[in-house]
């Protein structure tokens, strides 16, 4: 049996990467390219008045500068703006009319015969804008209640707190974060001879990008093909269609071009981000530390425009068992771009104010704050009223605590020390939704042999094209270097967005779902042969084995797939798999889970915060390649200390204007920040998620991260940190 | 030196030329003074290896090698390596063979989204010639001017940990 589902392989695009042949969006070659630089406004609320475009069109090389003013058609209504992953409200139309929503909104696109004249003209673009009063501030804007579902409040969450015997009440801030991936947003639209249009678009969905211009611009079926075979990172940011790829369509239609737009670093920060939220943690317990209350209270920012929400709050009334729970969420609408979901959206921010706040539950009680989180464990998602369908998260408790050696915690704060270095030692629980979307996938066996796989998902480094040539080739009993697996194209068969760590879970269940149906087809063929050596077998009874259908009960009698495909008469072989989340799931609550152990060193003079060792225990069913999944966690590891540490998009109210746009003012993690990073899966068996078993990685590696971090500072330090980033200011 | 000619472009500075070594190849090339290198490599020549992440010189993205030595291309003007000898990603791998880096970035999964990672190896390259880099520290230190958003770092490390040896035999890229 050819096993490749557990094994830790080497990527399938390995070679491709580190050759530089890889090509992302903004990189494919076209003659008689043109390209585009977008001109972004600089206040961030008022009218346009006038556009002076005629300093830039008087450049060489300049074809045309597109504004609200002589664009081509587009579509008025929001509902043609709303996409795979669209916030509640009227999405944002780029060079739709003269009114300015935000700082750095997209005002008009020179177009140029070379890059540098696009550029160039593009600084001499002028705009008189008639101003109007903005407002950025979260804390000085009257908030209102999101357009959230939140579970309804259970017992009585105030009543509990007030005559609990151990309370914590505190309140923690957590900034604007920018995704920020290496990979600029890029567009590369080919105008083909027929009028037609190939969209190279950096997206987490082909599929999104697709029927997004097509809805805005009037485009009919097979008028274009959105194309994303390679995608340098994401994290969120591709999951709405973005500015770059609406302009480069409307100018390649305007001008019967093919165009690119490529957006600067500095352009990065001109559209979606994680809001910055502030929230209210009341926490009710007995003398050890049981709960009896929590009451978590959510403020997030959203934009004027539409209403970002996200699940912050509620993991607050699953992660562990309480009776009284009440969760809160609002909005402060202002004068910003929309949110985007980034990272583990949501629970990132939840839970590292609850994780926090069970760290200062358990020096209040005096209990071990892994002994505290065992003692409040659920099996039952309370918020949903029903069990977890598998939830190893004591396995994570005890295999990280074990490895990090815990059990020497002195609970002291300042109780460690190297010289002028404060060592501390924190911990936190992590979660993440285990979710399954439809999906669907075709397989096609060709006559020599070799099996395609494909669906319109996406790999935005996170390994798709890897695991799911494993789960094929396992499947159908070959060889990984007789599988490819395709993806990122809208001619192959619809995949839901690539995010929320549902892509193993829903692609790869419609990847294993067509390759079972592949072999039906196989078996079928071969039986219309009445003297087939497999006469009389059904799909049960046969097994893929070296390239062959043999029965399992009597392996020499076997077809090789060639001589099933050569017998059909057709040069190959197909079957398609529109996969579904079966109905069993619904009595299940799903999800994966975390516990990370970190240790700090603060220099006692300079408050400088070195994450020296963490310990991530995950529990996330069956991982499907452990060297792609272990990397996928030691990447939200490294986004967590980021968190914790460095990230902080800053805002100008006066301005209403981000400040801090580029690599060298928004820091991120670089390669002398990180240390020693250790990642345990634990066993976890889930046949209810799907059935793989496997509930995905992408998300989870980074929750609880950052709470683990503010933990080791405290008892590093004994100082309490409740605003994100811990920067040295905070600790001196 | 380098020389001027007339362009197309009516009104425009002339163009230059300039010859120099691209991944071994003698080449002979006009361009604009405001091209920078790394534009020259992704635009003109089509070796979109060399990654373009901030144009700013402040993630490495777009690391090559001049002379041996790593560099940012973002921050070159190409008219000023007129007579260098540059080295791409596209020109690591030897008569189809990977680099001892290259190879070992897959074995490690160095990378996930693969966009830093030319300007990484590069990098690492550039670290192994400069004779430097003798503890898990100093490498991190002299490999933190690459950025990798993914957070790949653990497995970069261990994949230039693993290759420097065979780099140092190898002399020079």
């Amino acid at each position: 049996m050819t096993a490749h589902i557990g094994k830790p392989l080497d990527r399938v695009d390995g070679p491709l990467k580190v050759t530089g042949q890889a090509q992302y969006a903004g990189e494919f070659a076209v003659p008689g390219l043109t390209y585009g630089v977008a001109v972004n406004s600089t206040l961030a609320k008022g009218r346009i008045l006038a556009l002076d475009v005629d300093a830039a069109k008087a450049v060489p090389g300049v074809v045309d500068v597109l504004s609200h003013l002589n664009r081509p058609r587009m579509a008025a209504y929001d509902e043609s703006y709303t996409d795979m992953d669209s916030a509640d409200g009227a999405p944002f139309r780029p060079l739709f009319n003269d009114r300015v929503l935000y700082s750095g909104q997209p005002l008009a696109l020179v177009v140029a015969e070379t890059f540098e004249a696009a550029r160039y003209a593009a600084t001499l673009v002028g705009v008189r804008y008639a101003q109007e009063p903005h407002q950025t501030d979260i804390h000085r804007q009257a908030p209102h209640d999101a357009p959230a579902e939140l579970p309804k409040p259970r017992g009585d969450a105030d009543e509990a707190f007030a005559r609990a015997a151990v309370k914590v009440e505190a309140a923690y801030s957590s900034p604007v974060e920018h995704h920020n991936p290496m990979e600029p947003h890029a567009s590369t639209v080919v105008y083909q001879p027929d009028g037609g249009l190939t969209i190279y678009d950096k997206t987490q969905s082909a599929v999104n990008t697709l029927e997004f211009v097509s809805h805005i611009f009037g485009l009919a079926d097979g008028d274009a093909r959105v194309l994303s075979p390679f995608v340098g990172g994401a994290f969120g940011s591709g999951l709405r269609p973005q500015y770059q790829v609406v302009l480069a369509v409307m100018a390649a239609l305007h001008l019967k071009r093919s165009v690119r737009v490529t957006l600067t670093r500095q352009q990065m920060f001109t559209f979606g981000h994680r809001p910055q939220t502030l929230q209210r943690l009341k926490l009710g317990a007995d003398q050890k530390g049981h709960l009896e209350a929590v009451i978590h209270e959510v403020l997030g920012e959203t934009s004027r425009f539409e209403d970002f929400t996200e699940h912050v709050a509620e993991w607050s009334g699953a992660l562990y068992h309480c009776d009284n729970v009440r969760l809160a969420y609002q909005l402060a609408a202002l004068d910003v771009y929309t949110p985007l979901d980034m990272r583990a959206p949501g629970a990132v921010l939840g839970i590292y104010a609850l994780e926090c706040a069970l760290d200062e539950l358990a020096v209040a009680t005096g209990v071990d704050p892994v002994q505290l989180r065992i003692d409040n464990f659920s099996p039952v998602n309370q918020n949903e009223g029903k069990p977890y369908s598998s939830k190893q998260l004591l396995a994570c408790y005890q295999q990280g605590a074990e490895r990090f050696g815990w059990s020497q915690r002195n609970p002291q704060p300042r109780s460690m020390r190297e010289g002028h270095q404060l060592i501390g030692w924190g911990m936190a629980s992590g979660a993440w939704e285990a979710m399954l979307m439809p999906a669907s996938a075709k397989a096609t066996l060709a006559i020599d042999g070799s099996l395609v796989v494909a669906s319109a998902t996406a790999d935005i480094g996170t390994g798709t094209y890897t695991v799911m040539t494993q789960i094929a080739g396992e499947t159908l009993g070959l060889p990984m270097d007789k599988v490819t697996f395709k993806l990122g194209d809208t001619s192959l068969p619809k995949a839901p967005l690539e995010g929320g760590s549902f892509t193993v879970s829903s692609v790869g269940t419609a990847v294993q779902q067509a390759c079972q149906a592949l072999i039906k087809t196989l078996l079928e063929t071969a039986q219309k042969d009445d003297d087939s050596p497999l006469a009389g077998a059904t799909p049960d009874d046969v097994e893929c084995v070296d390239g062959c259908l043999r029965l399992k009960a009597d392996p020499a009698r076997s077809l090789t797939f060639t001589d099933i495909v050569r017998q059909s008469g057709s040069p190959s072989l197909e079957a398609q798999a529109d996969a579904k989340p079966e109905a069993e799931r619904d009595k299940y609550a799903t999800g994966s889970h975390a516990a990370v152990f970190v240790e700090v060193k603060v220099d006692e003079a300079l408050g400088t915060v070195q994450v020296s060792r963490v310990v991530s225990a995950i529990a996330a069913g069956r991982v499907v390649n452990p060297k792609t999944a272990e990397n996928q966690i030691l990447g939200g590891v490294v986004w967590g200390i980021g968190m914790a540490l460095q990230e902080e998009t800053q805002l100008d109210h006066h301005l209403g204007r981000f400040m801090n746009h580029s690599l060298a003012e928004y820091h991120i993690p670089v390669q002398a920040d990180i240390q020693d990073l250790q990642v345990i899966f634990v066993e976890e068996h889930d046949r209810i998620v799907n059935p793989l078993g496997s509930k995905g990685v992408g998300e989870i590696g980074i929750v609880g991260v950052a709470a683990a971090i503010a933990n080791a500072v405290y008892h590093a330090t004994g100082k309490r940190v409740r605003d994100l980033p811990i920067t040295l200011d905070k600790l001196l | 030196m380098s020389a001027t000619s007339p362009t197309a472009g009516a009104g425009l500075p002339a163009a230059h030329s300039i010859s120099l070594t691209l991944n071994g190849q003698p080449r002979r090339l006009e361009v604009q003074p405001w091209t920078t290198l790394l534009d020259l490599l992704r635009e003109q020549l089509q070796l979109t290896g060399s990654k373009k992440g901030c144009d700013h010189g402040q993630c490495g993205a777009c690391t090559v090698l001049v002379n041996g030595k790593r560099i940012n291309a973002c921050l070159s003007l190409a008219v000023m390596q007129d007579g260098a000898e540059i080295t791409t990603v596209e020109g690591l791998a030897e008569d189809g063979r990977l680099h001892p880096l290259q190879q070992a970035f897959i074995e490690r999964d160095a990378f996930q989204c693969g966009y830093c990672t030319s300007g990484q190896l590069c990098s690492a390259v550039g670290l192994a010639n400069e004779g430097r880099a003798h503890s898990r520290d100093e490498i991190r230190e002299l490999m933190s001017g690459n950025l990798c958003r993914c957070g790949a770092y653990t497995n970069i490390l261990a994949a230039i940990e693993d290759a420097l040896p065979a780099c140092r035999e190898g002399g020079r890229s």
